[in-house]
């Protein structure tokens, strides 16, 4: 354990006043005087150094790298899907593998992509950054995070390889389709296994987050100063204390359905009369109940990060504030709130579910959200745009997300909903929003942070074909699925009649697929490219607003030798233009000077 | 409200406009949030495209920091839950509509799904039953209202008639209830919409709406054949819930009702 | 911390609220007792903090008052300077073998869920000695 130093400052506080020069762990030392290793040059080296890492910025680019890779995996699969619906009867796959694939598909997409690679990767890196402190709270769980991560993801695709094959009863695993009768092999074993691990992952990352910005925020840098991208990673942590639990519980009792005979899910041999449910016997919709409790606010787990991504991106390449601050937090918070009790709008066509309350709270959520858009408007209104990689992804997010949402808003109604449930109108409508968070916005931030990261920009060039080819194919892709779903073509289906017409809707998807594929390519290139033949990144090369812009890139061990005066939401942007100071929200300008410390 | 709409001639936005009352007036509901839809889409929409635009980084020098606006914001949070509320108003009361049991049906049909086939079962001991592409079809009386008991035998499946705009879930634990009025004669195809299994994509069935003179017809000459030959009800095929089906050709159709 | 209890206090009063209401017009007790506990999520560390922030400042500050004033930390005051937040941060482990240990330990001891209870001699022997070594780390600190 070593105790670390703040760092100093950039301007002479008082005269008088001699702060502790930057040390590596050297200095007062809060222990009782054990020789201690000071220098990294002493530390371990090569792979035992990344399997030894507690550094925040090592274990946040263990996640990205392997939520990629799991990104990669199941865009393939995707590709298998796509092209066995081309036509009607396919037999590139059997209806066996077609199951499986959507299953993994959609489990890799949700369990070991899109969260890990926010809340994991992402917010690891930066969240320390921007509120100053040089780790994580609690570095040696946020190792523990990754590593159950890593194993939980090996877990899930260990099922392709054990007989019978991997899980195939769809991401949400329904009972009693999920019970040992009807799935038995050890593919679903090692989904619920995977999905445990993973599970404790986020809730380890969770506790992480909500105490590294609660204690180890840096003098001056209030709550209502905070990056909204940290804000955002605030609420999506309290989000994932309240559903991972959830989650990780009812699936400790389906393996306990399927191994040790409870009945906690599954109603075999029970014949209920009228409706009533009888002693001894389970509730399918129990599964439901609990699972939508954690697999609605998951969705928003995966949202409110790339939320956060857009609203750190669009104020810098507008050249402005970001519009609304303290909107954009209660709008944070509100969505969070209520997303945490619409649960069963997934669950409406049971018929044993209260529509009124969870239509009227599903279609609530519109209003934060729409708070949320009409800020980000705010915030380009006005502005100078530049049209840089990062800010084009964010775009593409803000019309993506635009369409995905109104369409949520169509399936919050009951009655729609038993007209659209479980056809293709539902899998374009959270393709349009996931896609338009995770993967637009997600490269938005991949884009924006990578010179922080590696102190090495990414092709501009190959970026903005990254970002046509993808935007394209991505309407290609999912707006043919709206059409075919309206028609009246369930998911989850293997194949398909040839007489009543999909087939052409479903070629142009497939179509749009391999233009999303070959603009993944491109990103792939573009990382080669830019490693190979690096360009150098300064501190900020956006002039960015934040205070990770202020440190070098990659940042030192420890974050910080120096930290600008903290007076706004925008430390960086006000040290770098003291023409143009950021107003702190509803206080006057005074607290814009330095204050001498007393005493 | 549905007068509001029947009364011009809205384009159907891609929906079916529902062969049961039901149905009907889900399709209402769905071509006004539709028109919503584009509406406030279309409004924020334009708003971007303005935007970035407009907004063009034209020079170096740094803009008007501007980061509120009281009153504007407070328009974009009222107007919203003003929208929000109406759209609600209308979505319970098509739900209430489209939920309704009617205390007096004019038949009551109870609807067994499994894996992987439908059985369908009338008053008197008329079933019918059919699996995969063998799409059984349950008769159902036009212009009257039917009453559906749904259920599973094994897993969770749908209950999903894409010309209805209605889809129900069969569960194992316990029977669900809706009506169908529909509203003409007619053949509408069928599908389980919930995952069950291997042979998911291939569960059809067919909904026949005839007049209720024919159905009437129909069912007692069924329910004759059923006294008068009680070995030939058919049981449920062997090897429910196993992975793999058992294609038994176990199954009565029961005649087509219209050409006897 | 008057910011995080009042964020965290909001969400155990709606949630209390919601759940109420959810328990009474459903009768539906897996989603009333979710809601439950999410409240009480809500409450605890908030309730924590509230009687924090009343220890320092009173309760009628923690409503109504300015939302900082000194006696608060550095990091809740708005015209608190570096210098106030210099000197030692914390004590923060550095590099540890031990959280990949305990990983694989987990990893093991699920996989003998799955492919048999031997492998479960492998795993929890990880785990415990992950345990005895982190708390030992602790006590004597580690490299950085």
């Amino acid at each position: 354990m070593t105790d670390v130093i703040a760092p100093g400052t950039t301007e002479t506080e008082a005269p008088g006043l001699h702060l502790p020069p930057e040390t590596d762990g050297h200095g007062p030392s809060g222990t009782d005087g054990h020789e201690e290793h000071g220098h990294e040059a002493h530390g371990p080296t090569g792979i035992l150094k990344w399997l030894t890492s507690t550094d925040h910025k090592v274990i946040g680019m263990s996640y990205m790298i392997t939520s990629l890779v799991m990104f990669y995996l199941a865009g393939i699969m995707a590709m298998f899907i796509r092209l066995q619906l081309t036509t009607p009867h396919a037999s590139l796959l059997t209806f066996g593998q077609y199951n499986q694939l959507f299953t993994m598909h959609g489990s890799l997409m949700l369990y070991l992509f899109a969260g890990p690679f926010a809340f994991g990767g992402l917010a690891n890196f930066v969240v320390p950054l921007q509120v100053g402190a040089p780790d994580m709270a609690f570095p040696r769980l946020n190792a523990l995070s990754y590593w159950l991560y890593l194993t939980g993801s090996i877990t899930m695709l260990m099922g392709f390889l054990v007989a019978g094959g991997a899980a195939s009863f769809g991401w949400v695993g329904y009972a009693p389709l999920s019970s040992a009768t009807s799935s038995p092999g050890a593919g679903g074993d090692l989904w619920i296994m995977a999905i445990a691990l993973t599970g404790f992952s986020a809730i380890f990352t969770g506790v992480n987050l909500v105490a590294t910005i609660f204690y180890l925020r840096a003098p001056g840098l209030t709550m209502f100063r905070m990056p909204i991208f940290t804000w955002n990673m605030l609420v999506t942590a309290i989000l994932i204390l309240i559903a991972f639990p959830v989650l990780t519980s009812a699936m400790i009792m389906l393996f306990c359905d399927r191994h040790f005979g409870t009945h906690i899910y599954t109603a075999v041999g029970c014949h209920a009369v009228s409706g009533a449910a009888i002693q001894g016997c389970g509730s399918p919709l129990l599964w439901q109940n609990l699972f939508w409790f954690f697999g609605h606010p998951e969705v928003y787990i995966l949202a409110l990060p790339f939320f956060g991504i857009v609203t750190e991106v669009l104020p810098v390449f507008s050249r402005k504030p970001s519009f609304g601050y303290k909107g954009m937090v209660f709008a944070t918070m509100a969505i969070a709130a209520l997303s945490t009790g619409v649960w069963a709008h997934h669950m409406f066509t049971t018929g044993a579910v209260l529509l009124p309350f969870f239509s009227f709270l599903s279609l609530l959520i519109a209003v934060p959200t729409g708070i949320k858009f009409f800020n980000w408007i705010g915030t380009m209104w006005r502005g100078h745009l530049r049209f840089d990689t990062p800010m084009l992804f964010c775009i593409g997010f803000l019309f993506a997300f635009l369409m995905g949402g109104v369409t949520g808003i169509m399936l919050a109604s009951p009655p729609i909903d038993f007209a659209t449930h479980d056809t293709y109108f539902v899998v374009a409508h959270f393709h349009q929003v996931l896609f338009g968070t995770a993967v637009f916005a997600g490269f938005a931030g991949l884009y924006y942070w990578y010179p922080k990261f590696y102190g090495r920009m990414l092709r501009e060039n190959l970026g903005k074909w990254h970002f046509w080819l993808m935007f394209v194919g991505f309407w290609v892709t999912f707006m043919p699925q709206y059409v075919v779903g309206l028609l009246g073509m369930p998911r989850r289906v293997a194949s398909y009649p040839s007489n009543l017409g999909w087939e052409s809707y479903n070629i142009v998807s497939t179509v749009g697929a391999f233009i999303i594929a070959f603009s993944f390519l491109l990103l792939l290139i573009n990382l080669v490219v830019s490693w190979r033949n690096p360009v150098p990144a300064g501190n900020n090369p956006w002039d960015a607003h934040t205070l990770e812009w202020f440190t070098t890139s990659p940042p030192p061990h420890h974050n910080y030798t120096h930290l600008p005066p903290i007076r706004s939401e925008r430390p960086t942007w006000d040290y770098n233009h003291p023409d143009n100071l950021t107003v702190p929200h509803g206080k006057d300008a005074v607290h814009v000077k330095e204050r001498v410390p007393v005493g | 409200m549905a007068l509001l709409f029947t009364g011009c001639t809205l384009p159907t936005f891609g929906g079916y406009k529902g062969s049961t009352s039901q149905g009907r007036t889900e399709f209402h509901l769905w071509q006004g949030f539709f028109i919503t839809g584009i509406v406030v889409g279309g409004l924020v929409f334009l708003l971007i495209v303005w935007t970035v635009f407009r907004y063009r980084k034209s020079s170096d020098a740094i803009p008007v920091q501007s980061q509120y606006h009281t009153l504007t914001e407070i328009i974009y949070t009222a107007v919203p839950i003003v929208i929000v509320l109406v759209l609600f108003v209308f979505t319970v009361l098509a739900e209430n509509n489209v939920d309704a049991v009617a205390t007096n049906p004019a038949t009551e049909i109870h609807v067994y799904a499994f894996q992987w086939g439908w059985e369908f079962k009338y008053p008197g001991g008329v079933k019918i039953i059919g699996q995969t592409t063998q799409a059984p079809t349950v008769v159902i009386p036009a212009n009257e209202t039917v009453r559906i008991d749904l259920k599973s035998l094994d897993v969770l499946h749908g209950f999903y008639v894409p010309a209805f705009n209605f889809s129900r879930y069969a569960s194992p634990d316990y029977y669900t209830t809706f009506d169908l009025n529909a509203l003409h004669t007619g053949t509408y195809r069928g599908q389980c919409t919930q995952l069950c299994g291997l042979y998911h994509s291939l569960m059809f069935f067919n909904v026949k709406a005839v007049t209720p003179a024919q159905y009437d017809q129909w069912l007692h000459a069924q329910q004759a054949l059923v006294r008068s030959q009680p070995g030939s009800v058919p049981k449920l095929p062997s090897g429910v819930n196993s992975s793999a089906p058992a294609i038994s050709t176990n199954s009565h159709s029961g005649g087509d009702p219209s050409s006897d | 911390m008057r910011v995080e209890a009042l964020f965290l206090l909001f969400l155990g009063v709606f949630f209390g609220i919601v759940g109420i209401v959810y328990w009474f017009w459903s009768y539906e007790d897996g989603g009333g007792m979710m809601l439950l506990g999410t409240s009480l999520l809500g409450f605890l560390p908030g309730g924590y903090y509230f009687f924090w922030h009343k220890r320092f400042h009173g309760k009628r500050v923690f409503f109504w008052g300015k939302s900082t004033g000194a006696g608060d930390r550095p990091s809740d005051r708005d015209d608190a300077t570096l210098s106030e937040g210099a000197g030692v941060i914390e004590a923060f482990p550095g590099s540890s073998i031990w959280p990949f240990v305990l990983g694989m330990g987990a990893f093991l001891t699920v996989l003998s869920m799955v492919f048999g209870v031997w492998l479960i001699f492998l795993g929890v022997p990880l785990i415990l000695t992950a345990l005895v070594g982190v708390t030992a780390e602790s006590r004597r600190g580690g490299h950085i």
